[in-house]
């Protein structure tokens, strides 16, 4: 997987280190595809992964370990260096949600 | 009836060589794995030299995933981690991603995991980020990291556990599972010890000033066990794991067995009598010596070699003394004597694991590994030893039955094993 070309990518890590738009604005398919990428080390099913789309469940779909789903909020702020308050973060549990807070917040910056 | 254990699996993560082939060849040729640190000079440490397995990212993915080694800093239980897979694996043991094997145990020590995580909690918690932790900093900073780690991917279903006892912890663990081996509670227990590496573990040791801080110039002649001119230990860091496992099952497999476990101690000098938090109460420790002789059923004499403590500070020559007056052998009747800590420096909760490993490839290879940096023998250690008993270059078909090694820790506790060659007797 080759890093977007707005990230430099750890490779050894799988590491992403994204500076992002404070001012650009992303269409739902570049934001899904920047998410694909985010959730990409976490996720223990490929054939979820695959097929993502807005109606994906974090959990139940990706099989992501719900003790990572800290890190993936973790490394969401990092990419788009907003900040996710628990409220928030307890509702970020599919595709659909996650992008909502990522648009709300970066709207807000 | 008690049963009758042995080790069947070695791993190896050690200054001087990372892996058993790597290692056993840097042993037998003196290698020494001490280095100079910049960092350390930088941060103003009297001792700027130490001992750090090389380990490559890309050798740390042969053991961890991508995600596990995001922001992963616990360097101790990464050592561990990898010699706990290789040994397992050189025991011939499965891995299985979905059974659950009841009859194997873990129980991996350290003396403390994760310090530089633990920098990182101080830092981002003072600075009001508690948030920015993420989900792993607990697993590698809980003392039990190392073998919950190793449970993830071996998937024991006996007990699981890491024990703590300062510098005898690696020992302590291969006691702990002989004792259960032999009561019929496991049949096959993953053991060892770990530490890791750097100023945050090593700075405690530089502040009490038990450390040589005149050799940084010269890192390779910087440990010095019974040397005339030692002048306190040199930090390491790495560990050392073992499969150690019932006679019966490693038969049952037609396991290759290593050598025997024959006799074993483990006591406390009560930090009584000359005991204190830092040095060891000398009866006790003659205590535990023949305590595990004794337990082993032979007679001293049958010792051939000593892989001691012998860590280079003040205490070199009382440890010698006590063995001498333990076994009762001195002279040219002493057992040869070594000290790993010579190339390897003192690898703290690794130690008594990693020189363990070297004291059973010493009875398979049938050979003494030499004691670097004593060419001045200290004087007090010379009454006791003929100088030709601590072998300054490798001895081949030297006739290695039965290796006698102890470990001593702070809190004044004591450890030791003998390990026996191996036959059907």
């Amino acid at each position: 997987m080759s890093a977007p070309a707005y990230c430099s990518k750890d490779t050894v890590r799988n590491e992403y280190h994204c500076v992002l738009f404070k001012n650009i604005q992303m269409s739902d398919k570049e934001l899904i595809e920047l998410l694909k990428k985010i959730v990409k080390p976490y996720i223990q099913n490929e054939e979820g992964f695959a097929q993502l789309s807005e109606s994906t469940h974090l959990i139940d779909d990706l099989k992501i370990n719900s003790a990572n789903l800290v890190d993936v909020v973790l490394d969401i702020e990092d990419a788009f260096d907003i900040e996710i308050e628990d409220d928030a973060f307890e509702n970020m549990l599919t595709v659909k949600a996650a992008m909502a807070v990522i648009t709300e917040k970066v709207a807000a910056k | 009836m008690l049963k009758r254990v042995v080790i069947t699996g070695l791993g190896v993560v050690a200054p001087n060589g990372v892996g058993i082939e790597e290692f056993e060849r840097a042993i037998k040729n003196g290698v020494s794995g001490i280095r100079y640190f910049e960092e350390l000079a930088e941060k103003k440490f009297s001792c700027c030299v130490g001992g750090q397995p090389e380990v490559s990212e890309e050798k740390m993915l042969e053991y961890f995933s991508p995600l596990q080694l995001r922001n992963f800093t616990s360097w101790g239980i990464l050592y561990g981690v990898m010699a706990g897979m290789d040994a397992w694996q050189d025991a011939g043991l499965p891995i299985d991603a979905t059974e659950v094997d009841e009859d194997a145990a873990c129980i991996f020590g350290t003396g403390i995991s994760g310090v530089e995580k633990m920098a990182e909690v101080t830092l981002k918690v003072n600075a009001g980020n508690v948030r920015r932790l993420g989900s792993t900093t607990v697993l590698q900073t809980m003392t039990s990291g190392v073998s919950a780690y190793l449970n993830a991917n071996i998937g024991f279903g006996n007990q699981v556990t890491t024990n703590s006892s300062a510098c005898t912890t690696g020992t302590e663990s291969l006691i702990m599972a002989f004792d259960r081996i032999r009561l019929g509670k496991a049949k096959r227990v993953l053991v060892g010890g770990c530490s890791d590496h750097g100023p945050y573990i090593w700075g405690p040791f530089d502040a009490m000033k038990v450390m040589n801080f005149k050799s940084n110039e010269a890192p390779e002649k910087a440990s010095r066990p019974m040397s005339a001119t030692a002048a306190g230990f040199v930090p390491g860091s790495g560990a050392g794991a073992m499969v150690v496992e019932s006679l019966e099952s490693a038969m049952e497999r037609g396991a290759t067995i290593y050598a025997e476990v024959i006799g074993t101690a483990i006591n406390s000098g009560g930090q009584r009598n000359g005991g204190t938090m830092t040095a060891p109460n000398a009866t006790a420790v003659q205590r535990c010596i023949r305590t595990a002789v004794k337990e082993a059923g032979v007679e001293s004499k049958e010792i051939d070699l000593i892989n001691g403590h012998l860590t280079a500070t003040v205490k070199d020559p009382m440890e010698v003394e006590n063995w001498a007056l333990a076994l009762e052998r001195n002279g040219k009747d002493f057992p040869y004597i070594h000290s790993l800590k010579s190339m390897i420096g003192h690898c703290i909760g690794a130690a008594g694991s990693i020189e363990c490993v070297s004291a059973i490839l010493a009875i398979k290879g049938d050979y003494v590994f030499p004691s670097i940096n004593c060419e001045d023998l200290h004087p007090q250690i010379n009454e006791i030893v003929a100088k030709e008993r601590i072998p300054s270059a490798l001895v081949e078909q030297a006739g290695i039955n039965i290796v006698a090694k102890a470990g001593f820790g702070f809190g004044d506790v004591n450890a030791c094993v003998l390990f026996k060659k191996y036959n059907k007797e």
